[in-house]
């Protein structure tokens, strides 16, 4: 059953490039100002998470995210602060707890960590490392984070970085634990890595509809108890974007995440996005596309049919202007969260 | 022979969608992973209840049809002979992103299905369920007759092996547009108008009728030449 009370929606950007009104594109600066100025305003708004992505892309302003959410932090009282996600297998898991136990610090313990082997490939080559060894990076640096994670001396040796031997890491943080997440996409090695770890789980469904994940979801909580660890609620990440007018919302959203898919499609081998798919995906798939009535029905069915505990709407995709973001964000505060939650009360009534 | 057991050989995301359809299809259904049983038998036992958790061996011997449905960088970690005499359904694809570089997994001059039949001497191999994404092989299997059944192409040198595969896919729910020539199998692989697509059969054989006219088979044509 859902806990309607406990329940956290998040907002996600990648860092698209934001569009100007005459169609032209902002630059990359304006574009990162631009996030931190909507962190602010879904702290505002009473929104849990601010996620910020990270990329090593033309078509995405952020390479750096903690440096983003810094940022943030400085603007905002409540919401917590979180990777999009961070690219463990490509990064140095001490570098990565020493910013994030930075952020935790400017943030008065409102870091979250989203650690992920990242859909892009990108930083592979551009920090050294080799695809090939792409499950054997996740899981050797996974290990080093977890032990990195209880904030005790260090000792450890792998394939991929130097040694550490009686190490300490600074800073400790006040809590004397990052929150920490595993992103998957929805392989089952995934799903069971992350029970092993003992990590809260975000699921990225990104195609297709929701009611395919809730096997690896039933799998999750076997797999929990089978092994003796901890069980949390689960998280859910998909796109969407909410405009006042349904019409207007759906064309906004075709032109921009066709326009996004297509472009990665081209770099990976996929077929262009036809019509078909694209309502495919918004009236029944992984795309929350509407006036907030709409996106609140479709994100209440995921949430009461999947059991979550945290929704994340990633919003921006494509190059959208300021003030359809904006008011996105406004919508999703405003109108969408507390008819999500009305729904949902009113499911569990009749159960 | 008639196709009444299945064996897969990878439960990753297309092997679990595979298993899930040939279930629902009747048959009796094998898979192995990368892993030992033991650790796959709880995902096997949640995610498709009724397929057996076995070894690559036991899915071999105890199946009619074998599909290959592992990452293509790894099929060369099965021993070749493992197959000898089997059916066997080639679901892989080069993914840069998981493969690495084209040139030290493929030989450039030929296609990916060719260098498996290469490797696996002894089996038929037969290209099928390749270029559908596996979320849309879950959702949009159909029963044959349905306005808005999807299809998929089969392609392979052995004309009976390939005949054999149609009927068998069209039993999992998807319409086919046959081919016999391995090498075609080109048409679906990553950068084609047809990977990642969910086409009806008419769209479908009208892509590969006109498969030269695609930007993609123009760049196939060119490094042919």
């Amino acid at each position: 059953m859902v806990d309607i009370e406990h329940l956290e929606f998040g907002l996600e950007t990648f860092g698209d490039i934001v569009a100007n009104e005459d169609g032209s594109l902002k630059t990359a600066a304006e574009s990162i100002r631009q996030i931190v100025r909507e962190g602010q305003m879904a702290d505002e708004l009473g929104l849990s998470v601010m996620g910020v992505g990270e990329h090593h892309r033309p078509d995405y302003s952020v390479s750096s995210p903690e440096t983003v959410l810094a940022a943030i932090a400085s603007v905002t009282k409540n919401i917590k602060l979180a990777t999009a996600v961070t690219v463990l297998s490509s990064d140095d898991p001490v570098r990565v707890y020493e910013r994030f136990a930075t952020l935790d610090a400017l943030s008065n313990g409102r870091a979250q960590v989203m650690l992920g082997r990242g859909s892009f490939t990108e930083s592979f080559p551009l920090f050294g490392y080799d695809l090939t060894d792409y499950d054997d990076l996740f899981n050797e640096k996974l290990a080093l984070y977890d032990q990195l994670r209880t904030e005790k001396p260090v000792t450890w040796s792998g394939k991929f970085r130097a040694a550490l031997q009686d190490q300490e890491v600074y800073p400790k943080t006040e809590k004397g634990a990052l929150e920490t997440y595993i992103g998957i996409g929805g392989s089952p090695e995934s799903i069971i890595r992350a029970v092993k770890f003992g990590y809260k789980v975000i699921i990225a469904i990104i195609g297709g509809q929701a009611d395919r994940f809730k096997p690896y979801i039933d799998l999750y909580h076997a797999a929990a108890e089978q092994l003796g660890k901890p069980e949390f609620p689960i998280a859910v990440h998909s796109h969407g974007f909410i405009a006042d007018d349904e019409d207007e919302a759906i064309e906004v959203a075709f032109k921009n995440i066709k326009a996004n898919f297509d472009r990665i499609g081209l770099t990976r081998g996929w077929a262009p996005m036809s019509r078909e798919q694209f309502d495919g995906e918004t009236k029944v798939g992984s795309f929350y596309v509407g006036n907030p009535e709409t996106v609140a029905q479709r994100m209440a069915r995921t949430i009461d049919l999947l059991d979550l505990g945290r929704f994340d709407i990633v919003y921006g995709a494509g190059n959208q202007t300021a003030a359809q973001r904006e008011r996105m964000i406004e919508l999703y505060g405003t109108k969408v969260v507390p008819r999500v939650k009305e729904i949902l009360a009113e499911k569990a009534a009749t159960k | 022979m008639a196709i009444r057991r299945v064996g897969i050989l990878g439960a990753g995301k297309v092997g679990i969608v595979l298993a899930g359809l040939a279930l629902a299809a009747g048959y009796e259904v094998r898979i192995s992973g990368s892993d030992s049983v033991e650790k796959i038998a709880l995902t096997i036992k949640t995610l498709v209840p009724g397929a057996i958790a076995s070894e690559n061996t036991e899915v071999v011997a105890n199946s009619d049809v074998v599909i290959l449905a592992i990452p293509l960088s790894r099929y060369k970690n099965i021993d070749p002979t493992l197959l000898q005499g089997k059916l066997v359904i080639d679901a892989m694809n080069y993914w840069w992103e998981t493969d690495g570089i084209r040139e030290e997994v493929l030989d450039p001059t030929t296609t990916s299905s060719e260098q498996v039949q290469a490797y696996f001497k002894g089996a038929t191999i037969v290209k099928t369920f390749n270029h559908m994404g596996y979320h849309n092989l879950q959702e949009e299997a159909r029963p044959k007759g349905d306005a808005k059944r999807k299809a998929l192409f089969v392609t392979g040198d052995d004309h009976d092996a390939v005949d054999q595969v149609a009927a068998f896919v069209d039993s999992m729910g998807f319409d086919t547009v046959v081919h016999y020539q391995m090498a075609d199998g080109i048409m679906t692989e990553p950068g084609s108008p047809l990977f990642g697509a969910s086409l009806r059969h008419d769209e479908l054989k009208h892509t590969i009728d006109h498969f030269d006219q695609t930007d993609f088979g123009k760049q196939i044509a060119d490094r042919m030449h």
